[in-house]
């Protein structure tokens, strides 16, 4: 093999993995990429049941309640048009979840309608702020981003 | 006064810039022996000095607690302890930006000073290269980010710094990434010179590696000290989470572990040429784009601090700028240098040739899974990218890379054949399949985390069959260092793979006095008592552990409240045996009376960062071997010039 044809040899197999590696990132991204889901959203047009992706909302006053084994907490996420969306999670709450301010879920929606959180982001110190209530205000109505965000500025 | 100073000596640090990449740029024209061409070194130099005491001055006010100085009051407070405080210093945008053109120009200084290796047409291309890029960061930190503006009013007290981030963590872990990023530059610059002078030579590769290596090193250490810091500090018991913030570390490490495996085939064999500078342009492009990612808080990150959006716009300018322009440069001259020296597939070169290919695919992945929500967000679709996209996709090509890995140094250089090492290969072969089976079959676990232990095993092994025959008093320091950086790989493996399969994790309800079990552990919780600290007050649970009926300790994990500015964390606590980590977190109350408390078993999940320190143990031996190596040529040239002279004036 002379030496071009090496170059030439290496050229192509270095195309052909990045090339692979591209496709197989795409096709990948497209299927386990988690997808934001207002309760609205969710409401109108469900993913898919034990699909992971995320859920934001308002915590409804007065939804929060505790499971008998302590661990176990049951609130309700709001957003505009009644929507609500029933949310269960088993853990330690994050630091500053309260009821009545914003809250992104990120977990899977089950057959009967219930959202399984495994993650819980609120606020997370003064700066910081889930990403997808940051431009609620451009997406939803202004009441709505006004409850939302209430304390997270 | 003193924060003048440092102001005006980053001023001249720039103009110094100015004159190296002037200097530079007039050798290449005019030759490299006019008076302009013998400035370029003594710029460099002069010009390390000057950001030092810059960056000496800052430290300073921040240590005195300046609050006149705006980057003070913002970010400190007088109350904080003094080594808070001057970690602070670079806990913040300005700071940081700071630290990095420190690096940077020492960095500088050091090749101006000390490399003489290379044609001096090279070197003036590199240092004019360095001087550019040095400019770029000076211009941003001067123009939109002076860490030593003055407030018209000095402030009462200081803001604060997030407690997050009053952690010795913060002291070394930025630090030591900016290392990395900026070695980087530095190999960078050298593919510069090069790709102008056309010297893509052995000898460029020689001076190249030890920057390679040592940037290679402090981003391993950087990420796994950021990784165990994560894991701590967080309280959510994992420690990688895929965050863009860690991914901006992450890539340019795969770059610079594929640039560190080609430079050495350049290096030894005269091989890769073309790759090599790729490589060396890709690395630092992924450097400054982990700073852009992080510094522009342009994707949510868990860690991220000191974020602005305007800034971002700026480092992604730079960013266009020299990775555009060496793009340019790399396709206008890469066609005329000339080819390397030819090698079979059965060879070492062969093998680091699919390492450094799959390397560069895993970088694709993980750098479009890190991108991909910004690209959804144009068509304004909110995503997020997690471990279901990065862990099954990464595993596909990381697999064959430690396959490969495992064989690779058993071969010879150029041309070689598999049959010479047939047992060894049985051996690995064999352990990866008795692996394989016997753990599906006991435990029955997950793909990925049975891969992983069976690949860690076989690796473990593997890595040290390059010493088989050879007597070890007289294995080099740096094939040494391959090995055991190799043999970390494999130890890491082991842990990630253990985490992954074993750990156990608890939530529970307890009243004072109440006990739960998780995995060997049994757990009392004992009281649940209100602490107070300088800045704090916390909610502090008492509890004994006693691992598998032994004897028990106590431990008392905490959860935080801050006061400057107002925050909330979680301060876990780690009970750490040879094999694993108990890790507790306390939770607030139930309303019934009951705590709550969140623990993991985690068997074997210090491995991963033991693993991170051996192969930065690594890096290290082969950085020493190589530079002694280079010192003794050095020293027998100049005995050899010294005889010379010596015969002739006898003659």
């Amino acid at each position: 093999m002379k030496a071009k044809h090496q170059r030439l040899v290496l050229v192509v197999l270095a195309l052909v993995a990045l090339i692979g590696a591209a496709l197989l990132a795409i096709y990948a991204l497209r299927n386990q990429a988690s997808y934001f889901y207002l309760p609205e959203q969710m409401a109108e047009n469900p993913p898919e049941v034990g699909q992971a992706v995320r859920l934001g909302g308002m915590v409804a006053p007065g939804s929060l309640e505790t499971q008998a084994d302590g661990i176990t907490v049951t609130f309700t996420v709001t957003g505009r048009e009644q929507s609500a969306v029933p949310v269960r999670y088993a853990g330690i709450l994050p630091d500053l979840f309260v009821e009545g301010s914003g809250v992104v879920a990120e977990g899977r929606l089950l057959a009967d309608g219930t959202f399984v959180a495994d993650n819980l982001l609120a606020k997370h110190d003064e700066n910081y702020v889930p990403r997808e209530l940051e431009g609620m205000s451009e997406h939803q109505a202004a009441e709505m981003a006004e409850e939302t965000t209430v304390g997270l500025e | 006064m003193i924060a003048e100073i440092g102001l005006a000596a980053l001023w001249l640090a720039a103009a110094l810039a100015v004159l190296q990449l002037l200097g530079g740029v007039l050798a290449l024209r005019g030759g490299t022996t006019s008076d302009i061409a013998a400035l370029t070194r003594p710029a460099a130099i002069l010009q390390g000095g000057l950001v030092a005491v810059s960056f000496g001055a800052l430290l300073y006010v921040f240590a005195i607690t300046d609050l006149s100085v705006k980057l003070v009051a913002m970010n400190s407070h007088t109350l904080k302890p003094l080594i808070f405080k001057l970690s602070g210093a670079w806990g913040n945008h300005e700071g940081s930006m700071l630290l990095w053109v420190t690096v940077m120009a020492l960095a500088g200084a050091l090749i101006a000073g000390i490399e003489r290796r290379l044609p001096e047409r090279t070197m003036q291309a590199t240092l004019a290269a360095q001087g550019f890029v040095a400019l770029g960061f000076y211009a941003f930190l001067l123009l939109s980010s002076n860490p030593f503006e003055r407030l018209a009013q000095p402030a009462v007290e200081g803001l604060g710094l997030n407690p997050l981030l009053q952690d010795i963590g913060l002291a070394l872990h930025p630090p030591t990434l900016y290392f990395g990023y900026v070695g980087l530059s530095v190999a960078f610059s050298f593919a510069v010179g090069a790709l102008v002078t056309k010297q893509v030579t052995p000898a460029f590769a020689r001076a190249m590696r030890p920057w390679i290596l040592g940037a290679w090193v402090f981003l391993t250490l950087g990420i796994t000290a950021g990784s165990y810091w994560a894991y701590y500090e967080l309280g959510w018991g994992g420690y990688w989470f895929w965050d863009p913030v860690e991914n901006a570390s992450l890539m340019p490490w795969l770059a610079a572990t594929a640039l560190l495996h080609s430079a050495s085939v350049l290096a030894s064999r005269d091989a890769l040429r073309v790759w090599t500078i790729m490589l060396g342009v890709v690395a630092f492009s992924m450097s400054m784009l982990g700073t852009f990612l992080v510094r522009s808080g342009i994707l949510t990150s868990v860690h991220a601090f000191a974020v602005d959006p305007e800034r971002g716009s700026f480092i992604l300018f730079l960013l266009a700028l020299y990775i555009g322009g060496a793009l340019l440069l790399f396709a206008l001259r890469a066609g005329a240098i000339s080819e390397g020296e030819r090698f079979s597939v059965a060879s070492r070169e062969g093998a680091l040739v699919v390492n450094n290919v799959m390397l560069s695919a895993i970088l694709a992945v993980v750098l479009l899974g890190t991108l991909y929500p910004l690209l959804t967000e144009a068509f304004d679709v909110r995503v997020s990218v997690g471990p279901p996209y990065f862990n099954p996709v990464g595993a596909v090509f990381t697999f064959p890379m430690l396959a490969v890995m495992a064989v690779g140094p058993l071969l010879r250089w150029r041309r070689d054949g598999f049959g010479r090492q047939t047992k060894e290969l049985a051996l690995i072969g064999a352990l990866l399949l008795s692996g394989l089976i016997l753990f599906a079959l006991l435990f029955g676990m997950a793909i990925l985390p049975l891969l992983g232990l069976s690949m860690a095993i076989a690796l473990a092994v593997a890595s040290f069959l390059p010493l088989k025959g050879r007597k070890l008093r007289r294995v080099p320091i740096e094939t040494w260092g391959m090995v055991i950086a190799h043999f970390g790989i494999a130890v890491a493996l082991f842990g990630m793979a253990s985490e992954s399969a074993f750990s156990t994790e608890k939530l529970a309800a307890l009243e004072e006095g109440g006990t739960t079990q998780v995995g060997p552990w049994s757990v009392q919780l004992q009281a649940v008592e209100p602490v107070a600290g300088p800045n704090w007050t916390a909610l502090s649970g008492r509890m004994t552990v006693a691992y598998d009926g032994g004897e028990p300790s106590e431990i008392t994990p905490q959860s935080r409240n801050f006061w400057a500015p107002p925050q909330q964390t979680t301060e876990s606590v780690l009970v750490t045996r040879w094999n694993g980590q108990l890790y507790a977190v306390m939770g607030g109350d139930s309303n019934d009376g009951r705590w709550q408390l969140r623990l993991w078993w985690k068997p074997f999940v210090t491995f991963i960062w033991y693993g991170g320190l051996l192969i930065a143990l690594g890096g290290v031996l082969a950085l020493v071997g190589r530079v002694r190596k280079d010192l003794k040529r050095r020293f027998v040239k100049r005995r050899g010039a010294e005889r010379r002279t010596e015969m002739e004036e006898l003659a």
